[in-house]
């Protein structure tokens, strides 16, 4: 503040809050692990983390507060999405440090409903769940949605003697026609829910059973809507970067954070009677972050990882497929000359051993391709690293 | 005693073994004997030629992963039986191969080989009376 010549004198409305300094995830990397908390670590009651740009995840926590702000905004999504008590959820997002399993988690207790924590994985699972619990809401990525669809067909599994009715997906970016498409083979109501952990995780907002945008709670998360360039507010109703100040936050509140995601913000009453604002389904970001099977992935921390390793160049391709409903990350290295081995089970070790070095620091199982020497381009400029060839 | 051999890597793309070939061709290398082991995603070319060392300088100027890698060739009798007599006293003096490939001219051939411990089998060799190929008639061949 003392920077910009900022003191609390000059903050006399709620227009005044263009005057403040913008965060990044830069700055929530650079005071790694608890440098941005302002509480002592005796009130911080949950830790999270999610990918960074490098090796070092990015850490929020939490206080008591925090915890049952949480749970009421997340609770507040699931009811205009049309959950209630007496419904069965089956939460198949991640849990664990990711903000995804443990935030649903949170919000459909309090609100009254049976939380089966199921967490990822082991589909065929999911599925005998669904028929002998009688799951009637799914909370998962769209794509999982979609690869459940797939076992639930190979296992002969007919939607109509399920009590599947809604589903919560998020965590990842998806089109009309996925909605479409998950409607369609789970026979349910497909809901977009939206929130990064940097502000509190899912939660941020969500959409009512219209599903014409999601109603931001914006009494707890105030939105801004900026030119990414300019870093200047836009126009109202213009595409631009979505910004979030967090006012009820106590463990790491945040100011004008940064989101890098693009959308719009819709003003008018909805047909559903509330007057929180609304923001469209993201267009896709500013930045170069990807989403991969609902995980978030920096080209950078690929790069950091390759730098570590001497038998390999730091010049690499990634690429990105989704084959079937899944998504495959596939890493190009190009193979060191002093390390080319004569040896094909020295090149598989190696191969396999950039392998697990990514999938340690991303979080996720990548495929590995060694190529020859100079084949991925040099550029001047900014190099291309990422040949992203899903059709969401 | 010991045969410099190229090993050049290969991504599995259609064309790379044919511009090796060529790039040699154009700067007058011959070569004598090869061998390609792949996996599905690449393959290491193995080969013995007339010049190795230029081999190695004209592909790496054309971009080639390459390296030299120092084997040793057996010469035997082209008749049954004759390879396994060798291969017996290796493996009675507890030298494994790595990989080895080979050729038959006439009433002999060659054996082109990559043991675990290369002064060990070529000392074991010779104290059998095996003969080895000169590097220097290898790479006329």
């Amino acid at each position: 503040m003392q920077e910009v010549g900022l003191t609390a004198n000059d903050i006399h409305g709620i227009d005044d809050l263009t005057k403040l300094p913008f965060t990044i995830k830069y700055d929530l990397r650079d005071n790694y692990p608890f440098g941005l908390f302002t509480v002592p670590m005796s009130e911080i009651v949950r830790l999270h983390a999610s990918s960074g740009t490098t090796g070092k995840p990015t850490v929020v926590g939490y206080t008591r507060k925090d915890i049952q702000m949480w749970a009421e905004v997340v609770s507040r999504s699931l009811c205009m999405a049309g959950v209630h008590r007496n419904d069965i959820v089956q939460i198949a997002y991640g849990y664990g440090l990711f903000t995804g399993g443990l935030g649903i988690h949170y919000g459909t207790e309090n609100l009254g409903a049976s939380v089966i924590p199921i967490s990822g994985g082991n589909t065929h699972k999911q599925v005998q769940l669904m028929e002998d619990f009688g799951s009637s809401v799914l909370c998962c990525t769209p794509s999982y949605a979609l690869n459940i669809a797939e076992v639930m067909k190979e296992m002969k599994v007919d939607i109509k003697n399920l009590k599947l009715r809604i589903g919560i997906f998020g965590a990842e970016p998806w089109s009309e026609s996925m909605r479409k498409e998950i409607e369609t083979k789970l026979g349910i109501k497909a809901m977009d829910i939206y929130g990064l952990s940097e502000v509190i995780g899912p939660g941020v907002s969500c959409e009512c059973e219209h599903q014409c945008g999601m109603h931001i709670n914006e009494d707890h998360f105030l939105p801004e809507i900026i030119d990414p360039e300019t870093l200047q507010p836009v126009a109202p109703g213009e595409i631009g970067e979505l910004v979030f100040t967090t006012i009820t936050k106590e463990g790491i509140p945040l100011i004008r954070y940064r989101t890098r995601d693009l959308t719009r913000l819709i003003y008018d009453k909805c047909t559903c009677g509330r007057t929180l604002v609304r923001m469209e389904k993201c267009k896709g970001r500013s930045d170069d972050m990807l989403i991969i099977r609902g995980v978030n992935v920096f080209p950078s921390q690929v790069e950091t990882v390759l730098l570590n390793m001497s038998e390999v160049e730091p010049h690499y391709l990634i690429q990105v497929d989704r084959e079937g409903t899944l998504d495959m990350m596939s890493v190009m290295v190009e193979v060191q000359e002093q390390f080319f081995s004569d040896e094909i089970k020295k090149l598989e070790e190696l191969r396999l051993k950039i392998a697990r070095n990514l999938e340690q620091v991303l979080g996720i199982a990548v495929n590995v391709k060694l190529v020859e020497p100079k084949t991925i381009a040099r550029t001047a400029g900014k190099a291309t690293r990422v040949i992203d060839n899903r059709k969401i | 005693m010991l045969i410099k051999q190229l090993s050049i890597f290969l991504e599995n793309k259609s064309g790379r073994l044919n511009e090796v070939s060529q790039i040699l061709g154009n700067s007058g290398i011959n070569m004598s004997a090869f061998s390609v082991a792949d996996t599905s995603e690449f393959g290491i070319l193995r080969l013995i030629v007339s010049d190795p060392e230029l081999a190695c300088k004209v592909l790496r100027d054309n971009q080639f992963s390459v390296n030299l890698t120092d084997v040793v060739c057996l010469n035997c009798p082209n008749e049954p039986g004759a390879l396994a007599k060798a291969l017996q006293i290796l493996s009675d003096n507890k030298i494994s191969i790595e990989y080895l490939y080979a050729y038959s001219m006439g009433d002999s051939a060659n054996v082109v080989l990559k043991p675990d411990r290369l002064e060990e089998c070529i000392k074991v060799l010779q104290e059998h009376k095996m003969e080895l190929v000169k590097a220097s008639e290898l790479y006329k061949i």
